[in-house]
Parts: C-alpha cells; structure tokens; sequence
C-alpha cells in the first residue's frame, strides 16, 4: 500500500517538524533612544528670589502609570522670571539630555505656552531658530521663528489657574503661538496648577 | 473547478508487420480512468484527417485500412477532457485509453464573480473573472473583490487594503495565493495581503469555513487565488497590460509570458510594476499618499494526467506612504483633528513617499507534486516557504526618520499532504496533513519596543472531509479537522504594565528574568482546535440550486491579540492585548437559493454567524503620558453574533441590454454587551447597466451606481479627558460617516492586430461625479476625505 506509506512518511516529517529542540536564546533588549521621560522648568526670578521649578516626570513611557508632576511653589506677584526646559530620557543609565536634538531640529519643533483664566502670567520667548546649530547643515539655522528652550515670565496681581506647556514636533511655523494653530505633533505636554501671590 | 489536463501514456506492443499497403488496423478501448468502466460514444479522430469513429457500448472501436506510420488521435468524450495520443502503427495495433471523467470542483457555498446565465460552461464564469482581474489590474486584491457580494474591506487609506467577508478581516480570512496559505502578518488593520493581483488567473472567495483542506480557523472565509490552466500542448503565448491613472498621477504595468509544451512541460513568467504620487479627495491633495509596488513569479514544471510538479516562486515589495496628517501624538491631536474635517497637512503634489510608510517585501517559494493512483486517487505534497519582512518607518527626532520604527521578519515553513479517493462515482473522500514552523524576528536596532514579540510558532492540522451524491440532485459533503498550535514566545514588559494588567497573579510563572524596569517572560501556549462542516446542495436542474451547511470553526489568537502592549505609532494609541485570550468559536449557517429564469436569475444568501469568545480590539479609555492622553484600545472576548444576507441578480433586456443588481447586508451584535459590534460594514446597493455589441470588436459599456448606506449600529464613543480643554470632551472615534452614492462608468473595445495578436482597450471612470464621502471602514476617515473622481486607461495586448 504505497500510498498509506507516503502519508506516515508525512505525518512523521510533520511530527519532526513539531518537535524542534528548544535552545532559544534571549532576545536583547530595545534601547529606546527617543524617549522624553523628564521636562524639568526651572523658573529663575530677575533681581534674586526663590527659583521656582517645575517638573513632570513619567519614567515608564508609554507604560501604564501617569506622569508624575511636581511643582515646588508659587511665584511672586509683578515679576520676571527666566525660564529655562531641560529635557532628559532616564530610561538610558546615565540618563540623556534631549535638548540637543531639539536644538539641533529647531525649525521643526516649538514650545507652547498657554496662561489659562485666572492665572495673571504673560510668557514671551527669549530665543528663536537662530540661536541653535542645525544638526543637519552643522551651520546655525538662519530662520528666526520662536522656538521656547527659554523664555521669559512675568506675574502681575495675584491669581492662580493653568500654565501648559506643550511641544510640538513638525509644526506650522511661523504660527500664532497657540497649539490650535500650529498643529503638529504632540512630543510632550502638561499642564502645571501654577499660584501668583 | 480544477479540471486537470493530462496526457495519456500509453503502452504499445509491437508487431513486425509486413505490410505496406495500408491495411493496417488500429483498434482499442476507451476506459474511465477512476473505475475502469467503459466508455460509449466516445469520439476517436485522427488529427488532421477526416477520419472518425465512435467507441461501442463496450467502449470498444477500430479503424481499418491506415498506413503504417505515426498518428496523433483525439479522444473526446461528452463527460471528459479530450486527450491527445501519439502512436506509432506497424499491422495491428490496440491501445488503452483511459478518460478523466471527474470534474473536481469545491463544492461548498462559493461567490461568483457574477450571476452567469450558464452555468454548464464553467470557461464562461472563468473568463469573466479574468475580466474582472483585468479591470482592476491597477488597483488592488480587496478592491477587486468588492465586486463580489457580502465582500468588503477595511483600509488604512486607498492602497492598504484588506479583505473582509461578512463583516470579518484580518486573521479570519484565510488567503491562498496558487494553494500557498499567506503568512504575511494578517494582525495589524494596516497589514495589507503582501499580493501582487495581476499574479492570478483566477479569484474564489469560499464565505465560511467550510473548506476544511485550507484551514479550520476561517471563520470569515477562504480566498483562492489560483492560477490560469496552462494548456499542454507547444504554444508559447502572454499579454501585457498598461494602466495609465490619473488620480495620483502614475500608472502600472504588468506583463507575462507562458512558455508549455505537449509532453506537459511548462514555464511561466509574470511581472509587475506600479508606481503612484500623492492621490486627490475633490478638494485637496492627500499628502503622502503614494505608492510604489513590484511583483514578480515564475513558475515551471511538469502536468502529466498520472503524476507531475511544479515549483513556484513569487516576490512582491511594496512600498506605501501613510496619509501624513494620520499621525498624530496624542488624544488632543485626535480631536483636533476630528473636529477640524480638513487634513492638518496639505503640501503640494508629489511623487515622493516621505514618512510614515511602510515597506514590506515578501518572498514565497512552493514546491508541489502529485501522483494519480489508478482506480483509487490522487495524492499531493506540497512544501512551500514564506518570507515577510515589514519595516515601518516613522516620523522621529534626531534624524532617526531612516531608522525604521517596526522592522519584523516572519519565516514559514510548511508541509502539507493530502489525499483524495474519487474512484466512486459516488462519494469522494479527501484526507491530509499539516506541518507548519514559523518564526518571528522583531529586531531591537528600532530603538522602539517592540509592538509584537520574538515567536516560534508551531502547527499541526490533519482533516477528513468528504462528499457523497445521493441522487442526480442531491449531494452531501462533511468533514472534520483537528489543528495544533502552540506559540513559544519571548517578550520583555514593562513591570508597571505586567502589573497593571494583573499578570503578576496570574502568569508570575512566566517571568524569566527581572531587568528592574522591564521583565523577560516565555509564554508557551497550547491550542487544541477542532473544526467541522456539514451541508448539502440541492439542484433540480442546472437552473436552479439550494444549498445548506454549517460550520463550526476554531480559530486560535494571533500573536497581536495575546502580545499588543504599548504605543502603536502608526495608530497613535495604546494597544493592550491579554495573555489569557482563548480560542473563539463560531457557528454558521448559511443558505444558498440560486435560481435562473430565461432572461433573468438570481441568488440570496441569508447567513448567520454565532461565535462564542469573540476576539475584537476596541477602545475602552484613555492613559496618561508625558506625551499627553493616547487612547487606548483593549483587546477582549465576547459572544458575538453577525446575521447578513447577500442578494445579487442579472436581468438580460434585450440582446445587448443587461442589467445586475447586488445588496449586502451584515449587522453585528456583542451579546455580552448587548451593543453593536465595531467595524461592521454598513449595507451597500450597487447597480449597474450594461451595453454590449460583441459585432463591434467586443465593444461594452456600462454605468455603474454605489450607494451605501450609514452605518446606523456602532459601540458608544468615548468621554476622555482633553488636557487642552481641562475638562471631559465626548471623543466621536466611533461615529460612523454619512451614506454616500458615488457613480463610476466605462467602456471597453478590442483590436484584432494579427491573426494571435489582439489589443483591447478600455476607458474607466470611478467617482465620476467627484463626490466628497468618507467611509466607516476606512481607519483615515477622522483625517481626510476620500478619493476623488478618477480615470484609468488601460491598454491590454494579448500575443
């Protein structure tokens, strides 16, 4: 009977092919470079003062838990204050400072600073495209839109309510200055409950 | 429908004859092949002579006074293939012929590409179907299968196309590409079948699982591509088709070339290419949208009656650019853009492919051979290899943008072999077997987690299916299969993930290695499967026909069902699958009543599907990152339940007048939730009229409208919080787009050049009224509107 022959010579192939040894090795693990886990915000007031820093946190990425903001107080009526961001990605031991590449894309990305009602704060940029080196030409950007690695604040009377701060990647430049306008998309952002007293 | 082309060997004895005045006599009998019973009336003709003669009621016939000498004889039949034989003739001579006198056929409920007035002529359906191929020879698999009714599909824009029956896509419907199951990632909604359309002859879709010998787990149903029959006789034959396209400025070309032979030697070539920029909507470009795709096949061997081979090997790369305002970053980008109705990025025309995109290249080799057991059977082994590789490529930070984001390599073995007993004139018995090995490389130089994990996955399938006839006009088929699965998989999480998904009570077994933020886990799952089918079909005459079956179908989840966890990029949402996923189950009935009148006829197919631990992806809230809200799509089980029907019909006016008529229908429910299912297609209504002169050239001309309705039934949107607003906004992810009506036209004529020469050529026109419309299965629809009207010139030149 050739034929029930050629079928067992099949299902004992197939049954080879089933029983495989097993000797895997593990697989390496993903190193994620583009991660931005930490915006720190540092707030230093003109003419001395208490530096006020801001700072979301979310150490796990896309993962489950929420950032983890922390503000450590309030700022002082009818001031300047200088504003800095600091972006780092903690996943990576020791942790890596994003803003390089940032500056080194400046023409592709801006930070967005929205006062909500009630919050008495008027934020102006204090840079612009031109600052930076282009990483692509190694030659400084020649465009001037605002890009918002620092910038200034200033309080006026005493208030509390919202400060978001948002950066954008690819978005519409130049732009109006709010989220709405300048599309792109969405790297960070958070949104601070800030008091002026 | 595989109606095998052969050639008798025969065995001749000699005698030294000493005459040379022809009187020779050459006399014999014509047998069936499979049980030996003479045949009568058979037709014996000497090629190239007048001279004819018919078998006896033993199957006997002789014919007197030839020359000695060589003859080729055709031997014809009604019931048969006709076959040709050479003999050399020295006095008197006697052969055995023995006549093919099955015509295999699937005999389960199956979708032709049109309600075709006869039915006896199975060349008729076939050639329609090419046709059919033809006409969308420029576009792709799931738009040409949209022709046929209860079909639809689900895209990710115009060029990712996957095809769904009754309402199910993806890992339920099963793609055989010339008897090949494809493993080309059917996971992902924007994993396109890696198939080049203008490689097949011919299309079948089997809406089911009854087709037990392609697989147990299709539970949406089987699509056969197959390849056109290559005639054994000397002819070297081919055609090349041109498409020019206007809505996205570019074209395709595809050509191929048969090379056969008498002896059953054959060789086959076939290419591809096509090449599109940005496509339109009425009012804007769609930016990066363009498409750039290459296939290629060969294929040879060797198709005798008795035995034969033949070895394929087919290459396909594609490379397609993902509408650039589709990606997003986070829920307030999503309702942004949702709420703006218009693309966020609108640059000018061009040719380029930026990212997103996607490139994938897919290899698959198959070797298959078969033999004919006289009085018994025929057996088939079959091994075939596949290669899928898939980069996706994304926009990043820091000049990563040609580092892809996704980059997965799946590699399949599989050996398959089966056997078919259909000496009976009665019943039929088909048995085989499977082995598959398949390995999954997701490679870590992405700087990205991977969304699916390192895999090795085994399977092993064995079924039983047969038919047996019990009068001229009832049949009865069943059949059984048991598969194996067991999938090995390497996966790092996120400890904060493993934990929120509560795996630490449940899989802490899993865990292999703790790198602190991350954990190692080897889950070995193991799928025991069994599948079964039953129906009968019933037809009075060829006019008319009712068929019946049931399914119960298995089908084991899929590695993005159990592994998903994280950000999908090209989605912008979290996607979560569950380790603790099991098989669903479905049960379906469907009912088919097809019947023909003189000048009209049609069909109706009511079907329901009822499955138990139903697998869907769909979205359940929102998680916090730094990024901002993503949405979050979970992946859970339920008792699902689709009920549809498909009603299609042709009227013939007059002569040259026909009119066809096609609706669909599927409505899913979540009986769980007692809500509608996510992704269902909405009904749809398409007529067509159609003008042909076959005295002018072959000249047609039709009109065509497509109306389809609002999806009426879809799951509740969600409430999210916008960090934008400060406060809970309604996300409308689920709201369906409106009906649309959109009217396409063409006309075709042909041009005898040379006597095996002809160049047909057609005009199509789709959209013609440019409509705007947006469509609930096309995953772009929050971003853009749709394609705008277009005109494809085709040039076809048959040789």
């Amino acid at each position: 009977m050739k034929t029930s022959k050629f079928l067992f010579t099949t299902a004992v192939a197939g049954a080879l092919l089933m029983s495989c040894s097993n000797d895997d090795e593990a697989p390496d693990d993903v190193n994620e470079e583009e991660v931005i886990t930490t915006m720190t915000i540092t707030l230093v007031p003109e003419g001395g003062g208490t530096t006020v820093t801001l700072q979301t946190q979310d150490l796990d990425g896309d993962g489950p838990e929420e950032p983890d903001v922390t503000i450590s107080g309030s700022l002082s009526e009818n001031t300047t204050y200088n504003g800095s961001i600091v972006l780092l990605n903690e996943t990576e031991d020791p942790a890596e400072e994003v803003n390089e590449e940032i500056e080194g894309e400046a023409a592709e990305h801006q930070f967005f600073f929205e006062v909500g009602i009630g919050l008495n704060l008027n934020v102006a940029y204090a840079d612009d495209e031109s600052d930076y080196v282009s990483a692509e030409t190694g030659e400084n950007f020649t465009t001037t839109n605002p890009v918002g690695l620092v910038f200034t604040a200033t309080t006026t009377d005493a208030g509390t309510g919202t400060f978001t701060v948002t950066l954008r990647h690819e978005p519409t430049k130049p732009n109006d200055g709010t989220t709405g306008d300048a599309g792109g998309e969405t790297d960070i952002t958070e949104t601070f409950d800030l008091v002026v007293e | 429908m595989k109606i095998f082309i052969f050639i008798v060997f025969v065995f001749l004895v000699h005698f030294h004859g000493l005459s040379q005045d022809c009187t020779d006599i050459l006399s014999g009998q014509v047998i069936d092949y499979h049980d030996k019973t003479p045949l009568e009336k058979a037709v014996i003709q000497i090629v190239g002579t007048q001279n004819i003669v018919e078998t006896d009621d033993n199957g006997k016939f002789k014919i007197l006074d030839l020359c000695s000498g060589e003859y080729e004889l055709e031997i014809s039949h009604p019931d048969c293939s006709t076959v040709f034989i050479e003999v050399n003739l020295e006095g008197i001579e006697w052969v055995d012929i023995r006549l093919e006198h099955h015509i295999e056929e699937l005999e389960e409920v199956k979708v032709i590409g049109d309600a075709v007035a006869n039915k006896t002529n199975s060349a008729i359906e076939e050639s329609l179907r090419l046709t059919t191929l033809e006409q969308y020879s420029s576009g792709n698999l799931g738009d040409a299968l949209k022709e046929l009714g209860g079909v639809s599909s689900l895209n990710t824009g115009a060029n990712i196309v996957k095809p769904a029956i009754h309402g199910l896509n993806g890992s339920r419907v099963l793609i055989l590409n010339d008897g090949v199951r494809m493993q080309d990632m059917e996971w992902g909604d924007e994993h396109a079948p890696n198939i080049d359309i203008n490689s097949a002859g011919s299309i079948s879709v089997i809406k089911g699982a009854s087709a037990l010998q392609y697989g147990g787990d299709a539970i949406g149903g089987v699509i056969l591509m197959e390849q056109a029959r290559i005639p054994s006789k000397d002819t070297l034959y081919g055609k090349t088709l041109v498409n020019g396209i206007l809505n996205g400025r570019g074209g395709n070309i595809t050509s191929e070339l048969t090379r056969a032979f008498k002896k059953g030697w054959f060789l086959k070539g076939q290419g591809s290419y096509k090449r599109l920029g940005d496509q339109e909507t009425p009012d804007y470009v769609l930016s990066n949208t363009g498409i750039k795709e290459i296939g290629a096949s060969l294929q040879f061997g060797k198709r005798l009656f008795t035995w034969g081979w033949d070895a394929r090997y087919s290459f396909y790369t594609s490379e397609i650019a993902i509408l650039r305002a589709s990606h997003i970053g986070s829920v307030d980008d999503l309702i942004r853009a949702i709420n703006s109705g218009e693309p966020q990025v609108i640059n000018p025309f061009t040719y380029e492919l930026q990212n997103p995109r996607q490139e994938v290249t897919h290899h698959l080799g198959k070797i298959k051979f078969y033999k004919r057991f006289e009085g018994l059977g025929k057996w088939n082994l079959q091994y075939d290899y596949q290669n899928n590789r898939r980069f996706e490529f994304d926009v990043r930070r820091g000049g990563r943008g040609d580092q892809a984001a996704i980059d997965l390599e799946l590699t399949t073995h599989t050996l398959s072999s089966d056997f078919k007993w259909d000496a009976k004139e009665k019943y039929q018995l088909q048995f085989g077997l499977l082995g598959r090995y398949q390995e999954n490389f997701p490679n870590p130089e992405t700087g990205v987690r991977r969304l699916i994990p390192d895999y090795e996955k085994y399977d092993f399938g064995a079924f039983i299916t047969g038919e047996y006839r019990l009068n001229d006009q009832l049949l009865v088929d069943a059949g059984i299969r048991y598969d194996f699965s067991r999938i090995d998989a390497q996966k790092f999480y996120q400890t904060s993930r493993w934990e929120e998904r509560g795996y630490d009570a449940e899989f802490q077994d899993l865990i292999v290695e703790d790198r602190g933020t991350q954990l190692l886990v080897n889950p070995v799952f193991d799928y025991n499967n069994i599948s079964g089918t039953v129906g009968f079909k019933y037809s009075e005459n060829d006019a008319n026909a009712t068929r019946l079956n049931y399914a119960i179908a298995k089908r084991a989840p899929n590695p993005s069902e159990l592994f998903s966890d994280g950000l999908h990029h090209s989605a912008a949402r979290i996607e979560l699958g569950d380790l603790s996923i099991q098989s669903e189950t479905s049960h379906k009935i469907s009912l088919s009543y097809q019947r023909q009148f003189k000048q009209w006829g049609f069909t109706l197919e009511p079907y329901g599907n009822f499955i138990k631990d139903f697998i869907l992806l769909e979205p359940t809230g929102v998680e916090f990152t730094i990024r901002g809200a993503f949405p979050v799509w979970e992946y859970r089980q339920t008792d699902a339940r689709l009920l549809g029907l498909d009603f299609s019909s042709y009227i013939d006016w007059t002569k040259n007048w026909e009119t066809e008529h096609k609706f669909s229908l599927v409505k899913g429910k979540d009986v769980d939730k007692d809500a509608a299912l996510i992704n269902i297609p909405a009904a749809s209504l398409r007529n067509k009229i159609i003008f042909s002169r076959p005295e002018w050239n072959g000249f047609e001309a039709f009109l065509e409208s497509q109306y389809v309705f609002r999806q009426n039934e879809f799951p509740e949107n969600l409430w999210v919080f916008s960090p934008a607003d400060q406060e809970d906004v309604l996300l409308e992810i689920n709201t369906p787009p409106n009906a649309y009506h959109l009217i396409a036209a063409g006309a075709k004529k042909g041009f005898q050049l040379k006597r095996n020469m002809k160049l047909t050529t057609s005009l199509t026109l789709t959209n013609l009224l440019n409509t705007k419309y947006r469509d609930y299965l096309n995953r772009q629809r929050f971003y853009a509107d749709d394609l705008g009207r277009n005109i494809i010139l085709q040039l076809k030149l048959n040789y």
